[in-house]
């Protein structure tokens, strides 16, 4: 779940924007240019941001008695790299805050940062390492989806513990109470979102080689793809 | 990427496990942990109000719970578009392969 509408301080809501906007533009730059260069990629590009879509509108219960829902950014993170999904990402968070109060427009950079930055970047990143690793695809996919996902709800933590010391314990004292509400609840659904992105590649790439020659995620995240 | 049929059902199921069995076994109200945190803030914060509200707000939950079906439906349509595509265009290659190089 998301920072609320007008829950950070207004030197937040500038800040986090501030670092949020370059990735956004980024990722806008990014995708233009794969939609040029790959047009055989618009459609599992389509899929990815779907993806997104369809995971953070699932409210799910977990073990601390309350609801969050998934990001889905892994899967586009592995597939085309994390900039891409900073700005699919920020539609999705944007259409959350406007149709749906969900989230909000003055956190919109918070949010962004978590869920399509540092979510994106920590599934790339541990993808990358896993294929180093030499594990199999299914297991870095698995991996990358579920740590981006949860790696998305640490930092909301961080962000709301940074606007909320705790006055005795400060801002350690604030994590770990943010952490409890957002990251602990987070870890059945980050699994859970990591079963499924792996159900979801697979389908993509099953029956579809002909159709991907490069489905290689490094050479498609490092954007020259074919 | 190949995984077996049974890998792939074996994960859906884990994946209901781990949704539904919070509900059996554990005993919350299953609200939003976003209200969780708020209620959180409002505890350390007395008197805490936000700065700031949302341009709209669907009118009732039942609004709410319309936008969240269609912002699922909507994914859930275009994936499956997406899938049925390239599984098609793939099948056709196969067969046009096939006549390729059949004899004659």
């Amino acid at each position: 779940m998301h920072i609320m509408e007008g829950y950070l301080p207004p030197s937040h809501c500038i800040a986090w924007g501030a670092i949020a906007a370059p990735f956004v533009v980024v990722g806008a730059v990014k995708l233009r240019r794969i939609i040029r260069e790959q047009p055989q990629m618009r459609l599992t590009l389509a899929a990815s941001g779907a993806f997104t879509f369809v995971l953070s509108a699932l409210k799910m219960p977990s073990v601390t008695g309350s609801c969050s829902h998934p990001t889905g950014t892994g899967l586009g993170a592995v597939l085309f790299g994390p900039s891409v999904m900073a700005i699919l990402g920020a539609i999705v968070l944007l259409f959350q805050a406007l149709l749906l109060a969900h989230g909000g427009l003055t956190t919109l950079g918070a949010n962004c940062f978590s869920m399509a930055i540092v979510g994106p970047w920590v599934s790339y990143g541990v993808y990358r390492f896993c294929q180093g690793m030499g594990l199999s695809m299914a297991v870095g996919v698995f991996l990358a989806a579920t740590l981006g996902d949860w790696a998305t709800y640490v930092t909301t933590s961080v962000q709301l513990a940074l606007a909320y010391p705790d006055a005795a314990s400060g801002f350690t004292g604030a994590f770990l109470k943010f952490g409890g509400i957002f990251a602990i609840t987070q870890v059945p659904l980050a699994i859970a979102e990591g079963f499924l992105t792996v159900i979801v590649m697979n389908a993509l790439t099953a029956r579809t080689n002909l159709d991907l020659p490069d489905i290689k995620p490094t050479a498609l995240g490092t954007g020259r793809g074919s | 990427m190949m995984i077996s049929r049974r890998t792939n059902y074996l994960m859906l199921l884990a994946v209901i496990v781990l949704v539904t069995a919070p509900l059996i076994f554990v005993h919350g109200k299953f609200g939003g942990s976003d209200d969780a945190a708020s209620n959180a803030i409002a505890a350390s914060q007395p008197g805490f109000k936000p700065w700031f509200h949302s341009l709209w707000t669907p009118p009732s939950s039942e609004v709410e719970s319309l936008l969240f079906a269609l912002q699922a439906a909507l994914g859930a349509g275009v994936i499956g578009y997406v899938l049925g595509r390239m599984h098609g265009s793939a099948r056709e290659r196969d067969e046009q392969k096939k006549k390729n190089s059949a004899p004659g």
